[in-house]
C-alpha cells in the first residue's frame, strides 16, 4: 500500500514514558475485525485510553490537549507481541509518522518501517533526555532527518544519529514497496521455485 | 565454513541478496487465517496480480471463530464478514481452505505439523507471532506483518536481514512435575521479554532432546515472548517419526530423498553463535506468571519479586502489579483464580490434555471456577474421545469446548471479566490480553488443572504426591 514519502520531520512529540507496551496495548484483538484497513486510529491504546463505558480517561496522554504532535516517544521495547499490523496502521492511521524508543520489538519494527512510519532507536540517555523536556514544555520540537539519520531535541540542541537499513531508507524516502522489488525478481523466483519441492 | 543449524535452512532459501539491504528469502509453506490475511488480498487485488503459488499457501480459521455451536451462522456480523472473506480469497485463488467445521480446521499452529504441512529444514511464515511454533521441527518458521503476507502471496519470497543466531542450551534432567511449558517460562524469566530481540534461538541440550515433539512445539512457540523471532530445534528420529506419513509430507522416493537431507540439520560442532546461554535444567520448578508480560514469571512456590532486583522502570514494575492486584513480596500459591483456559497453539495439544486430565482425574472442579477447555484441533478433539479423556475431564466436572483460539486472545466471546483471574496455558498475560480488566497467570496444563480443583494456585506435585 502507497504511503507518504518520509524525509525530515519537525514536530512535537506525545510522550509514552511506559516500557514493554505491547500491542495488544497498542490496539486489543477485539477491534482487528476489520478486512479494510481504514480506522485503526479510533482504537489506538483504545483500553488506556477509554474507560469500558466510551468515555475517555482524562489521564492518558491522548487525552490530554497539552500534549500532540506526529512523534510518539515510548519506553524501552515498544511494539513487543503480536504480529499485528494492525498496531503499526493504527499509528499511522491516528496522524504518527515517526516512533522513537530506545529498543524496539523486531516484528512491530519492521511493520512500521513497511507501512512508512520511521522507528528510530535512540540511547537510553537521550530517551531520559526527550521525557524530561517534553515534561518541562510540551510544546517542545523534535526534529527527524531521515536523509542524514538523525534526529535532533531542538529546546537543548542535542542530536544523535540513529541506525537504518540503507534498502529501507532509499524504500521510506520514495515511497516503494518491498513487493514493487520482488515483483521485479520475478524469474529468479520462478527459477528457485522449480528446483524447491514443495 | 561450519555453520549453524539456522544458517544451513537460511542459506539454502536466499534468492537473492539486496545490497546492502536484507535477503530475499524463499518461502516454502505459508500459513494463512482469516485476521491478517484480508488487507493482503485487497492488496494484490489493488495491485491486479494473483497468487503466484497456491498450492503453498493454506489457509484455516482460528483467531476469530467461536468455539461453542460452530454448526450455527456467526453471531457478531464483523466476525462472519472477516471468516467470510477468508473463504472467498481462498477460493478465488485456489488456496487449500480449512473453514470453521471443517475436519482439518483448527489453530493454524496446531493443524500445520498435524497435517505435514510443517517440515524439517523448510521455511515458513504466517501472519501470527506464534509461527515460531514450527521451528520444533528444524524449520525457520517465524511470524510476519500483512504487508509481508502480501508479499509471500505475490511471490513466495520476503524480505528480511538474517537474524543473529543464540543457542540456548538446557543441561540435565527435569524434576518431576516439570513440563516444556515450565521450562520456557522459566527461559523467559530468565532472558526478560525483550532478551531475544533480534535472535533467531537454537534450543538445545538433553532436556530439548528428551522432549517430545508437543513438548517441543511449546518451547519453540513461546521463543518469541522472550522477543526472539523464531526458535528451532534439530530433527531427530522424534521428528521424522511425527511426521512420516501425514498428508503433506514427501512419499516413497521423495521422503528417502528428504530424509538425507534433513539428516544433516544440526548446528557443525564448531559453530558459532552470537550468544549462548546454558541452565541446568534440574533448577527448574513448575512456573507461573505474576505480572503483565511474560518474562514476569518464577517457580510456583517463590514470592512476587520487588522491584529493587529486578532491571527495569520501577514505575512500569508497579504499574503492571497494580493491575494485577498484587504486591510486591506476595506469596503466590494459595492467590484465589476464577477461571482456568486450557488450549491455544501453546498447549491444545493432546499431550496438553493428557496432563490436565491426569491430574484432575477423581477430582472435582472447585466450584467458583469456570474452566474453558479448547482443543487446538478437531484432531485434538478426536483424540481427547477416542482415548477416554473426555469422560475423565466430564466426570471431574469440566466440559470441552470446540477448537479455536479462545481466550487466548479473545478476539471472540470467550472473554474474561475485568477484574477476574485466570491461570491459563496460553502465551501472553498482557493486560486486556483475556478481555478487558482481565488478569492472566500464566503456565503449564499441569499447573491450569492443580488451580482448576483447588480454585487457587497450587503446587501440583503436591497433588500428583498425594
Amino acid at each position: 500500500m502507497a504511503y507518504d514519502k518520509f524525509t525530515t520531520l519537525t514536530s512535537a512529540a506525545v510522550p509514552l514514558p511506559i516500557e514493554n507496551v505491547d500491542t495488544d496495548q497498542i490496539i486489543p484483538a477485539r477491534f482487528l475485525k476489520a478486512t479494510e484497513r481504514v480506522g485503526f486510529g479510533d482504537n489506538l491504546f483504545r483500553d488506556w485510553r477509554y474507560h469500558q463505558d466510551g468515555t475517555p480517561k482524562k489521564d492518558f496522554v491522548l487525552n490530554q490537549s497539552t500534549y500532540d504532535g506526529k512523534i510518539l516517544v515510548g519506553g524501552k521495547n515498544f511494539g513487543s507481541g503480536s504480529s499485528r499490523e494492525h498496531a503499526a496502521w493504527a499509528v499511522y492511521d491516528y496522524g504518527f509518522r515517526c516512533v522513537i524508543s530506545s529498543f524496539f520489538a523486531d516484528i512491530f519494527r519492521n511493520n512500521c518501517l513497511n507501512i512508512g512510519v520511521l522507528p528510530v532507536q535512540v540511547s537510553p540517555e537521550f530517551l531520559e533526555e526527550i521525557f524530561n523536556t517534553i515534561q518541562k514544555d510540551p510544546s517542545s520540537s523534535l526534529e527527524v532527518n531521515l536523509p542524514n539519520q538523525t534526529v535532533s531535541l531542538l529546546a537543548t540542541g542535542t542530536t544523535e544519529s540513529f541506525a537504518i537499513n540503507p534498502y529501507k531508507k532509499e524504500n521510506l524516502q520514495n515511497g516503494y514497496d518491498d513487493i514493487d522489488y520482488l515483483l521485479n525478481l520475478k524469474d529468479s523466483i520462478q527459477d528457485f521455485a522449480q528446483n524447491t519441492p514443495l | 565454513m561450519s555453520k549453524t543449524l539456522f544458517d544451513k535452512v537460511w542459506d539454502a532459501h536466499v534468492v537473492h541478496n539486496v545490497k546492502d539491504g536484507p535477503d530475499v528469502l524463499f518461502i516454502d509453506r505459508h500459513m494463512i487465517h482469516e485476521v491478517t490475511s484480508p488487507v493482503a488480498f485487497l492488496g494484490l487485488k489493488n495491485r491486479d496480480i494473483k497468487v503466484l503459488y497456491p498450492e503453498r499457501t493454506f489457509a484455516t480459521a482460528d483467531h476469530n471463530t467461536p468455539t461453542i455451536n460452530q454448526h450455527l451462522p456467526v453471531e457478531d456480523p464483523l466476525s462472519a464478514n472477516q471468516l467470510k472473506a477468508l473463504e472467498e480469497n481462498a477460493k478465488k485463488h485456489g488456496i487449500s481452505f480449512w473453514g470453521l467445521g471443517h475436519k482439518k480446521n483448527g489453530i493454524v499452529h496446531v493443524v500445520g505439523p498435524e497435517y505435514g504441512i510443517t517440515l524439517p529444514g523448510a521455511t515458513m511464515v504466517c501472519g501470527d507471532s506464534h509461527t515460531s511454533t514450527h521451528g520444533a521441527f528444524g524449520a525457520i518458521a517465524f511470524g510476519i506483518g500483512t504487508s509481508e503476507v502480501e508479499m509471500v502471496l505475490a511471490s513466495q519470497c520476503i524480505m528480511q536481514p538474517k537474524h543473529k543466531k543464540m543457542r540456548i542450551t538446557v543441561s540435565g534432567e527435569l524434576q518431576f512435575g516439570v513440563t516444556p511449558k515450565d521450562v520456557a517460562l522459566f527461559i523467559i524469566s530468565q532472558l526478560t521479554t525483550s532478551g531475544a530481540t533480534g535472535y533467531f534461538v537454537e534450543y538445545a541440550g538433553p532436556v530439548f532432546e528428551q522432549m517430545s515433539m508437543e513438548g517441543r512445539m511449546t518451547v519453540c512457540n513461546l521463543s518469541i515472548e522472550m522477543g526472539a523471532r523464531g526458535g528451532m530445534i534439530a530433527p531427530d528420529k522424534k521428528t521424522f517419526d511425527y511426521i512420516q506419513d501425514r498428508e503433506f509430507t514427501p512419499k516413497g522416493a521423495d521422503w528417502d530423498k528428504a530424509m538425507a537431507y534433513w539428516k544433516t540439520l544440526h548446528s557443525d560442532a564448531d559453530a558459532v553463535f552470537d550468544k549462548e546461554l546454558t541452565f541446568d535444567g534440574a533448577k527448574i520448578e513448575p512456573m507461573i506468571t505474576y505480572g503483565t508480560n511474560p518474562g514476569m514469571g518464577t517457580g510456583i512456590t517463590q514470592h512476587i519479586p520487588t522491584a529493587d532486583t529486578l532491571e527495569g522502570g520501577e514505575a512500569t514494575y508497579q504499574k503492571s502489579l497494580d493491575y494485577m492486584g498484587y504486591q510486591e513480596g506476595d506469596a503466590l500459591l494459595g492467590k484465589k483464580i476464577d477461571y482456568v483456559f486450557l488450549g491455544s497453539c501453546t498447549n491444545g495439544r493432546i499431550e496438553d490434555f493428557r496432563a490436565f486430565a491426569e491430574l484432575v482425574k477423581g477430582r472435582k472442579r472447585a466450584e467458583h471456577v469456570t474452566a474453558w477447555l479448547v482443543p487446538g484441533s478437531h484432531k485434538v478433539l478426536d483424540a481427547i474421545k477416542s482415548e477416554g479423556l473426555f469422560d475423565t475431564l466430564t466426570d471431574a466436572g469440566f466440559e470441552l469446548r470446540e477448537p479455536g483460539c479462545s481466550a487466548c486472545l479473545a478476539m471472540n466471546d470467550d472473554k474474561i471479566p475485568a477484574g477476574k483471574y485466570a491461570v491459563s496455558t496460553s502465551n501472553r498475560n498482557f493486560e486486556g490480553r483475556q478481555g478487558p480488566g482481565s488478569r492472566t497467570l500464566l503456565a503449564s496444563p499441569t499447573v491450569a488443572a492443580a488451580a482448576a480443583v483447588t480454585g487457587k494456585v497450587t503446587d501440583p506435585r503436591e497433588l500428583i504426591n498425594a
